[in-house]
């Protein structure tokens, strides 16, 4: 409304050159017209602040329901941990949730924690973001009515490599979520044929960062590795999950997402190999 | 003789102060031992003029790293380093400056004073804001120096903690983020107690303080808001490097310090910042659309009066930029109030522009054009200043591109806007030339295109969800036409930009000889010559209203009988 009345005014009190010597009708205020166009103003915000209010505290308090499925997010530089303490779950950067409907609601319940800097969790298409601050519990709930994949990523620069902190929000119908949870809470798949890469990695410092569940490597500093082979990606959206990429993950993250913390080890070309054959079986 | 005694254009002398020139090195040192307010007020726009062209460069590179997905043109470590010094070096050594030196040039003249308050003041201001500057560019050449990307800093120039603790940020490029912004913030600092002092004790006879130019008195009011907001950046900022040297742990998240301190310290400077940085572009506003609309400002009282309430209201509202820190129910509403209520009284200055406009003559010179374009620009900012104020759509919109727009469209479509204005308005004061009217309207209508071809369209990016600080994005998000097309738009405002560099130069050597008073102006700086003499009047000047020139020039019909 008020672009449309500038529009007329400037189009309207143009200067048309004949008349460039006589100055317009000197107007230095009114005080009807100012109080009107306070006190209106006044009356907008009190409205929209009233609604906003009911929003804030119906969004941030809502009560948590026992049906709620309470996940705990870790945030790293510069990947996601995720785990589900009651179902006994860690896994990394992809998160699998039910879907909830109306009738029977099934929400998430996140618990926002970090390990280093701040980051934000965001997956636009399921709620606002909420940070993840060090030293400081956060919390924040998603209710997704429509299965599929989600994607966002961390929304608070978090240094060198935040833009590749990317999420993958996976919400399962409950025949599939309950498949998805019984899987992660196997431990690793052991096969003899790659017996040589599970040695090479308990032998390397690949143990000291990472865990994989029922070996010797109960690293935290990195994501857990149990089930590396059920996630789409490597490297929190940094590459594709393929055969080819884990190599060249293994031999050098920072050809995917330089400056991440994970270093390239220096390992020979044997050594390369049989770790991608033994992380390939860690369905 | 007029009973208002102003020393006509004729009983000046001519300006001698250029008349033996001398060798390069004696017209240097003059320049650099200068205490003369109109000296050292251009030696601000220029720095700050030389910084805009920098970090408009620095935002060039940005636009093409974001143009496509997936590129190469900047490593994230370099990306990371050109979004925070251009961040830093527009807020700080482009904005600030250039808005306190017009402050600096502009103030003294319409009080009818002879030279700020504190004239050494003024000169040690600006050499340690000058010294900053430097020192925080030193620091692409410390570090890996010139082979890598050296130790410019990298950590956004909001500097969040604990990312620019020692353990997560080696190195020195946080020490010299911390360093060089605690010596400029000095220099500011300076320069607002000048002009307080300036406003409050020497104005002329007969200027009351409610017949101050509305220039001069946000000028006043934005110095008195610099004053207490830049102190708890220099705080934190001492406390940070007490952090990262000498065992403090305030911000250290590993020993129990804490990192949303350092975010409400930061943005209790940072939001009356960003009005200490549009208030002066409202003075600019307020001087340019009166003349060329050829009426009073509406409603001088109001306008006072909303740039004070302004100004009071925009230190209560910080923690909007935190909604998402996972502050109490309570908290945010607060905040959503504080920032609701502070839309109204800009809402009242956009009401009182457009009365001013209605029923005038409008002539429209390179000036009025910027500043009606910042009408509506500043318009739609605040509508969706108002948007991102609901704490609920902050939640999905916080450091998405949707902010990236929003503030933009604030610093560069109302403030930038206007400092140009102020620039063609003021420009011929200065120097005695016009600058090209010709270039003036390319470079107007190339950088009116050229914004809201970039930041029309990155509104949608960020509510397609793409957030800011990311050197690269995915192909599948559905985000690549959108960042081409923001970053053309860079590309046009480039050429205008330099456009305008290349019209500051011709004009200054070709430009059409201006004479005192070439916008048929009321305020007292257009009552002496272009460029006013060292001693800017020959007499103290003596007003009885706003608008002392209108008086001279219409004796039959002085404001003086009509103000309230």
């Amino acid at each position: 409304m008020v672009a449309g009345l500038l529009t007329y005014a400037i189009i309207k009190y143009r200067a048309k050159d004949v008349d460039s010597q006589s100055e317009p009708a000197q107007i230095y205020g009114s005080t009807q017209i100012e109080l009107a166009w306070t006190v209106i103003p006044v009356l907008i915000v009190i409205v929209l602040f009233l609604t906003t209010a009911r929003l804030i505290f119906a969004i941030q308090d809502a009560p948590e329901p026992e049906s709620a499925l309470n996940v705990t997010v870790v945030g790293h530089q510069f990947w996601w941990e995720f785990r589900y303490p009651k179902l006994g779950i860690v896994t990394a950067n992809e998160l699998h949730v039910p879907l909830s409907n109306n009738q029977a609601p099934l929400p998430t319940y996140l618990t926002l924690l970090s390990a280093d800097v701040d980051h934000s969790f965001w997956v636009p298409q399921l709620a606002g973001k909420t940070d993840l601050i060090p030293n400081r519990v956060n919390t924040t709930w998603i209710n997704p009515l429509q299965p599929g994949l989600y994607v966002g990523q961390c929304a608070q620069f978090c240094g060198v490599q935040h833009a590749l902190m990317l999420l993958r929000v996976y919400v399962d119908t409950p025949e599939k979520f309950a498949e998805w949870v019984k899987n992660q809470q196997q431990p690793a798949v052991e096969d003899p044929r790659v017996a040589a890469g599970r040695r090479a990695f308990e032998t390397q410092a690949c143990m000291n960062c990472h865990t994989i569940q029922g070996t010797a490597a109960t690293g935290r500093f990195g994501p857990d590795l149990t089930h590396l082979m059920s996630r789409q990606t490597l490297g929190a959206g940094a590459a594709a999950n393929n055969s080819q990429n884990l190599r060249q993950w293994i031999k050098d993250p920072g050809t995917f997402k330089s400056g991440c913390l994970m270093p390239a080890m220096q390992l020979s070309d044997e050594q390369i190999d049989q770790l991608t054959d033994y992380l390939s079986t860690l369905r | 003789m007029s009973e208002n005694s102003l020393p006509l254009a004729g009983s000046i002398e001519a300006a001698s102060s250029s008349g033996s020139a001398g060798t390069i090195l004696e017209w240097l040192h003059e320049w650099v031992v200068t205490v003369d307010h109109k000296r050292l007020g251009i030696l601000y726009i220029v720095y700050a003029i030389f910084f805009l062209l920098v970090a408009g460069a620095q935002a060039i590179a940005i636009r093409i790293q974001l143009a496509v997905p997936g590129n190469h043109f900047l490593s994230a470590q370099a990306y990371n380093r050109f979004f925070t010094m251009h961040g830093t070096t527009m807020v700080f050594l482009v904005g600030m400056p250039i808005l306190f030196g017009f402050a600096n040039y502009i103030v003294p003249l319409q009080v009818g004073a002879r030279d700020m308050a504190f004239p050494r003041l003024n000169a040690f201001s600006f050499w340690l804001t000058a010294f900053g500057g430097l020192f925080l560019y030193y620091s692409f050449i410390g570090g890996g120096g010139l082979y890598g990307v050296g130790s410019a800093p990298d950590v956004g120039w909001w500097a969040y903690a604990p990312l620019t603790a020692r353990a997560f940020s080696p190195g020195h490029a946080t020490d010299y983020w911390a360093l060089a912004l605690i010596l400029s913030g000095f220099g500011t600092l300076g320069t607002a107690i000048n002009i307080i002092a300036t406003v409050i004790s020497m104005r002329c006879k007969g200027m009351t303080m409610m017949r101050l130019p509305l220039f001069s008195w946000l000028m006043l009011v934005v110095s008195g808001l610099t004053l207490v907001t830049i102190t708890p950046l220099t705080a934190a900022q001492i406390m940070l490097v007490i952090d990262r040297y000498l065992g403090g742990h305030f911000f250290d998240t590993q020993a129990g310090g804490s990192a949303v301190v350092w975010m409400h310290f930061f943005w209790i400077f940072g939001h009356p910042e960003v009005y200490v940085l549009v208030l002066p572009a409202f003075g600019i506003a307020n001087e340019v659309i009166p003349v060329f609309s050829r009426k009073a400002i509406f409603g001088y009282p109001a306008m006072v009066a909303a740039s004070v309430g302004i100004a009071f209201i925009s230190l209560s509202v910080w923690a909007h930029h935190m909604f998402t820190v996972g502050m109490t129910s309570f908290s945010n509403t607060f905040f959503v109030l504080s920032t609701m209520l502070v839309g109204i009284p800009t809402g009242i200055k956009i009401f009182n522009w457009l009365a001013t406009i209605w029923g005038g003559k409008i002539r429209f010179a390179t000036p009025m054009l910027f500043c009606t374009a910042f009408l509506f620009q500043f318009l739609l900012a605040g509508l969706t200043g108002i948007m991102l104020a609901v704490a609920p759509w902050n939640w999905q919109l916080h450091n998405s591109y949707f902010v990236v727009a929003h503030f933009h469209y604030v610093l560069v479509g109302a403030i930038v806007f206007c400092i140009f204005a102020a620039i063609y308005y003021w420009y011929p004061k200065a120097t005695g030339r016009m600058l090209s009217e010709k270039l003036g309207k390319w470079h107007f209508w190339l950088f009116l295109i050229g914004f809201h071809v970039t930041f029309d369209t990155m509104h949608f990016l960020g509510i397609l969800g793409m957030p800011r600080s990311i050197y690269t994005y995915q192909p599948d998000r559905g985000w690549n036409t959108l960042n081409m097309i923001v970053s053309l738009g860079g590309i046009i405002q480039a050429i205008a930009v330099l456009i305008f560099a290349f019209n500051l130069v011709w004009a200054y050597f070709r430009g059409k000889e201006a004479g005192n008073d070439p916008w048929d102006a009321w305020t007292l700086e257009w009552d002496t010559t272009s460029p006013p003499p060292s001693y800017n009047f020959a007499q103290e000047p003596i007003v009885r209203s706003r608008r002392p020139l209108w008086d001279v020039k219409h004796p039959e019909d002085p404001d003086w009988e009509y103000e309230s």
